[in-house]
């Protein structure tokens, strides 16, 4: 049906970017009701034991404060961990705030304080005391390796390693060239602009319209009502606009459960936003360690891939993501060993952050490659392109579409690669080293589960709803998009409906499947639509498309068509009128082909070529360039996808050069809690990044074209910075951050020419 | 945040009385530092004494060929006003190097003087700090301490003082001009922040109920060969790890005076007049300045996690050093480092 795209494809601006640079768009912490309370959270000062001793009788005192909540007077909430489980909780037993007086992490809720404004309730939270029995914390990841363990319940089957083949061990030490090193990375936290925030407006017959900063309003609106044994009629939960999420909100955070908690005890609507330090308490990307091996013959060619990769987990739930399975199908190799394992540490559950696993395990592998081209002695892009694969060797799958070697190709000539001198420290602009690096990115294509209704009104108007979610990505835009294309519309004349708990079922908005699915959905409520309008249009006395089929038929300029002969047909309104319809509604309902998945494996890729200009005495380092060539399906619309990838590689940059919890292993805790010293890139650290997209025609990874876009941008973006490093100052560093002190250490700089 | 009263001072003498009247109280100039502190609870002042009413808006030539600065005079106006660019470009630089434009707009000349350390704990009530709550102890010591001092710091601190203009001043041998109950006087820059010793909670020599109305400059003739050259873990919008200003006079190849002033290394602006002097009559070149640089860091020690200040602090002098002989500033806007 996409045959002739007016709309889809286009670089339109998102449909809510007026809303949202005017202010209109409101966010969960921008509602209000009459005679509002807020909460505000105490944080644990200790990272495991318990609390000894807590006194409230200040902060109750503090003019305007209403009630202290602990976990002596918390109201009671379902007691079944299965209550307790939202739609992608992990193994282990979710959280439960102010349960009970142990201490599992550093900043983990101990009381909130509700007043009638926030300032009260902040200000009174600075006076609750609380004294604790603090045991000795463990949350350094490389002195936990010695009790990591392979998480006994998967979180998914696919992010358990695939079986070895071939003899990985012999293969690697037969070969003529090897490497094999350690890739740390330091846990990364989510940062969005939005903090976590809950309205929960009370209405006077006890139901509720809940305001949450989630990726899914329908797996808040489930997770509490089920903690709470809400009628699930009686509670409408909207995320209608989110300043960021990156998967920090798939799952329901503290503030809800407060929020509501407050509000059911006090009969009174509750607020509850997170500081900016609490933000550092959740859903982080963990802390991990690597090893990899790699070998590989003369020429190249690899001859044996090991990978076993170690994460942090909490002590509560068992957080996995698929952090080294992609060494196991991004290249050609007969001989591949996979591990992997966790460890618990004294820290809240991580979660899933901008392409959970690959932006961790593709980094340390990517790293790898360029490692085992020097020792090889070929061109890394080389190396790349020798072992290409068609095929997923983990799954023994075919793929559905594979543009990675135009990628290569684009993105080398765009970047201008073939001028790149091989050797290290070859490349040099006045005071500064010049380093050029470059690596593959791998993301899955995914498809989940989704709904969405579309009603076409006798105006030939549209409306899509679906209880999706835009976290900034353009989902709006998109599905607006979609549904214009289909009824030969201008995207003002479609209305997209999202972010509201009462709309059609849909999945969490995350794994960058939303456009795949929900616009699937659309997709098929447009066709489903057309069919009921062929159906009444059939009816009419000498309907010229009586004998037309679904299939032939499709809608221009107001006008229900053969496809093959716009004369023949009825204008939309006709039809309406003459069957009596003031609107046609049909409600969709798709989910990913079993058949194809069966024998398709389907992903996105990207090759990022990087430059780096680094002081060649003084080590700080400048990413001059970026350019990411990113093969991803169909593209819906350039401008909200290319805003995605340039979003992915400046998180990528941050990954490779500047974020970092920095945690005292003395107490467990984070001591840079705050946005001026945790460092994510400033405008001055971002300079060209250039997007480029290849085309791919694949009707099997999604019905619509569509692969998805919102993780790949970062994927291999710290690897390619790593080794432009590398070819710049001969250093290589497998510590990421790569601050200015690993430079030095690692470098050896041009001191000497001081002596 | 605690609850405060407020006053509005009309003239500094209103506002130096409310101070000598409560030695809870404290100044409230831009409030980019005070207000988040308080926030924090970090700060928490029984009293607020507003100034921003105060006559105090001015940039003033002095007699000698020098400038007075009025203490809420934005970090803006004077990094872009036509005499600071003219006379005291190191100045302007150093200003431009810190924070973001918004932070510059509403920081005060008086308020960027004043402004408490960046080390992680003080600004975390739930730890124990020195600083901030006298004899509970310095978490920094053996802890997070990337961004500390190397030099001059004791057993009970090792912060640093975060601002990049205070470094300027330092070299440029500033005089902060402060009225109190007693009346006015001129405190040397070098004499204006103080090392931390046994009473960290103390970042300078201020006394009870006295605030900074000014800070005066000489006459210099350092407009020619001067830079302000700063190392940070982001590009910008961060606090040095290591920074430096350098001025000097230089005839025949020789250097003739010399000032060098640390930031990102101590508890104040670091400087060694002593030092300075034994190199007038040096050859201006690389040798010399390896060996300045070595000398001003005599006795430096790391804590650890800023191990690498040390080296990385040596290759920085040497490098703003040669700028400033080359008569070729750090331009503020161009990244790469000249
Ligand atoms: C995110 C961030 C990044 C920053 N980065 C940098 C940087 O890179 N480099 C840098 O140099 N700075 C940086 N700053 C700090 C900034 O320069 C200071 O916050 C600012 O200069 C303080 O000035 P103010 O007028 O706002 O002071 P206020 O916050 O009003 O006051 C600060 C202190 O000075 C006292 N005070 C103010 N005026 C007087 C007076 N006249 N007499 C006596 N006491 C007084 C107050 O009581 C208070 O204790 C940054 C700040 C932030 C928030
Ligand atoms: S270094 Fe100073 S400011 Fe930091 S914790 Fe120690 S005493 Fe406090």
């Amino acid at each position: 049906m996409h045959n002739s795209s007016k709309v889809v494809g286009l670089p339109l601006s998102r449909i809510d970017g007026p809303l949202k640079v005017t202010g209109q768009a409101g966010y969960a912490a921008e509602y209000f009701a009459p005679d509002m309370l807020h909460g505000y959270v105490v944080g644990a000062t200790i990272a495991t034991g318990r609390i000894a001793e807590i006194d409230t009788a200040a902060a109750e005192a503090f003019p305007g404060v209403v009630k202290v909540y602990t976990y002596k007077n918390r109201p009671s909430a379902a007691r079944r961990d299965s209550k307790w489980k939202d739609e992608v909780a992990l193994p282990g037993h979710p959280l439960r705030p102010l349960d009970n007086d142990k201490i599992l992490f550093d900043g983990q809720p101990v009381a909130l304080v509700v007043a009638d404004s926030f300032e009260a309730a902040r200000d009174a939270s600075a006076l609750v005391r609380v004294t604790y029995a603090a045991d000795e914390p463990h949350t350094d990841l490389a002195l936990e390796r010695g009790n990591s363990y392979v998480p006994p319940v998967p979180r998914m089957q696919a992010f358990m390693p695939p079986k070895p083949r071939g003899n990985a061990e012999a293969a690697f030490s037969q070969a003529p060239h090897q490497i094999s090193a350690d890739y740390v990375i330091e846990g990364e936290h989510h940062n969005p602009m939005e903090l976590f925030a809950t309205t929960a407006i009370r209405n006077e017959d006890g139901t509720y319209l809940i305001h949450d900063k989630s990726q899914g309003s329908q797996n808040s609106h489930d997770y509490i009502c089920n903690i709470f044994s809400l009628d699930p009629e009686k509670v409408v939960v909207r995320n209608s606009y989110i300043g960021g999420a990156f998967g920090s909100g798939l799952r329901p955070k503290h503030q809800l459960f407060f929020a509501v908690m407050a509000s059911l005890d006090l009969k009174r609507s509750v607020k509850v936003e997170m500081s900016r330090q609490e933000m550092f308490y959740l859903t982080w990307r963990p802390s991990s360690i690597q090893t990899v091996s790699l070998a590989a013959d003369e020429k190249g060619h690899l001859q044996s891939v090991m990978h076993h990769a170690l994460h942090a987990t909490s002590r509560y739930e068992d957080y996995q993501e698929n952090v080294a399975n992609w060494s196991g199908l991004a290249y050609k190799c007969d001989n591949v060993t996979i591990s992997y394992e966790i460890a618990k540490l004294d820290v809240s559950t991580p979660g899933d952050m901008r392409a959970p696993g690959a932006a961790t395990g593709v980094t340390a592998l990517e790293t790898a490659m360029d490692e085992l081209a020097y020792e090889v002695g070929i061109d890394p892009l080389e190396l790349r392109v020798i072992n290409f694969v068609h095929r997923d060797q983990n799954t023994d799958k075919e793929l559905t579409s594979k543009a990675l070697h135009a990628c290569y190709r684009e993105g080398a000539a765009r970047f201008g690669w073939s001028e790149r001198s091989h050797e290290p420290r070859s490349m040099r602009d006045g005071n500064e080293l010049i380093g050029w690096g470059v690596a593959t990115g791998i993301w899955e294509a995914q498809m989940s589960p989704a709904e969405a209704k579309l009603r076409l009104t006798s105006d030939g108007k549209v409306t899509v709803s679906a209880a999706a979610s835009d976290i900034g990505t353009g989902t709006y835009t998109i599905l607006g998009q979609l549904a214009a294309e289909a009824f030969d519309l201008k995207l003002a004349d479609v209305t997209v409906k999202i972010g509201d708990s009462t709309l059609p079922k849909t999945t969490v908005e995350g794994g960058s499947w939303t456009a795949a699915s929900s616009g699937t959905a659309v997709q098929v409520a447009a066709q489903m639509v057309i069919a009921t309008l062929l159906k009444a249009a059939q009816k009419l006395d000498n309907s010229p498309l009586a004998k037309a089929t679904e299939e032939q038929v499709e809608i221009a300029e107001g006008r229900l068509v053969l496809e093959a002969n716009h004369q023949v047909g009825i204008a939309v309104s006709d039809i309406m009128s003459a069957a009596g319809l003031d609107m046609i509604e049909e409600h969709a309902k798709v989910e990913p082909d079993k058949a194809i998945q069966k024998k398709y494996s389907a992903y996105t890729h990207s090759a990022a070529f990087v430059e780096v200009r680094v002081d060649a005495e003084l080590g700080q380092v400048r990413v001059t360039r970026v350019v990411n060539a990113v093969a991803a399906g169909r593209i819906l619309n350039p401008k909200t996808a290319r805003s995605q990838v340039m979003g992915g590689v400046v998180m990528g940059l941050g990954m490779a050069l500047h974020e970092e919890g920095m945690v005292d292993h003395r107490t467990g805790r984070i001591m840079n809690h705050n946005i001026a010293e945790y460092h994510v890139p400033a405008h001055a650290d971002i300079e060209e990044i250039d997007v480029i997209f290849i085309d791919e025609d694949d009707d099997k990874a999604s019905p619509i074209g569509v692969k998805g876009l919102g993780e790949i941008g970062i994927v291999g973006i710290a690897a390619a910075v790593s080794n432009a490093i590398f070819h710049a100052t001969g250093a290589r560093i497998r510590s990421f951050p790569i601050t200015i002190d690993k430079i030095l250490a690692e470098t050896s700089l041009e001191s000497e020419t001081l002596q | 945040m605690r609850h405060f009263s407020y006053t509005r001072a009309e003239s500094v003498s209103e506002a130096v009385a409310a101070l000598a009247a409560n030695p809870e109280a404290k100044v409230l100039a831009g409030g980019t530092n005070l207000v988040d502190l308080m926030k924090y609870d970090v700060m928490r002042p029984a009293a607020i004494v507003d100034i921003n009413r105060l006559p105090l808006k001015q940039i003033e030539d002095l007699p000698n060929g020098g400038l007075r600065i009025g203490a809420l005079v934005s970090n803006t106006t004077v990094a872009y006003d036509e005499r600071v660019k003219e006379r005291y470009p190191l100045l302007s630089s150093a200003i431009l190097a810190g924070a973001s434009p918004q932070l510059r707009n509403a920081a005060t000349t008086g308020g960027n003087l004043l402004q408490r350390t960046r080390c992680y704990y003080f600004y975390d009530p739930s730890t124990p700090c020195n600083k901030r709550e006298p004899g509970s102890g310095c978490s920094a010591i053996g802890g997070v301490n990337r961004i500390h001092a190397i030099l001059g710091a004791s057993e009970s601190c090792i912060a640093t003082h975060p601002s990049d203009m205070c470094v300027a001043l330092a070299a440029l041998s500033a005089a902060v001009e402060v009225e109190g109950p007693q009346g006015k006087r001129y405190i040397p820059f070098a004499d204006f922040h103080r090392l931390p010793g046994d009473r960290p909670e103390s970042d300078n020599t201020l006394a009870q109920g006295e605030m900074v109305v000014a800070v005066r400059l000489e006459g210099n003739h350092f407009a020619g060969h001067h830079t302000y050259l700063k190392l940070r873990d982001r590009l910008s919008y961060a606090f040095a790890l290591v920074s430096v200003a350098a001025a000097m006079e230089v005839a025949d190849g020789k250097i003739v005076e010399l000032r060098v002033a640390l930031g990102g290394v101590a508890h104040k602006p670091w400087r060694d007049m002593l030092a300075e002097a034994e190199f007038a009559g040096q050859p201006a070149e690389d040798v010399t300045f390896r060996r300045i640089a070595q000398r001003l860091l005599t006795g430096a020690k790391g804590q650890g996690e800023n191990d690498f200040k040390i080296p990385l602090a040596e290759k920085v002098i040497v490098r703003a050093l040669r700028q400033a002989a080359a008569g070729r500033p750090q331009d503020q806007s161009v990244k790469a480092i000249q």
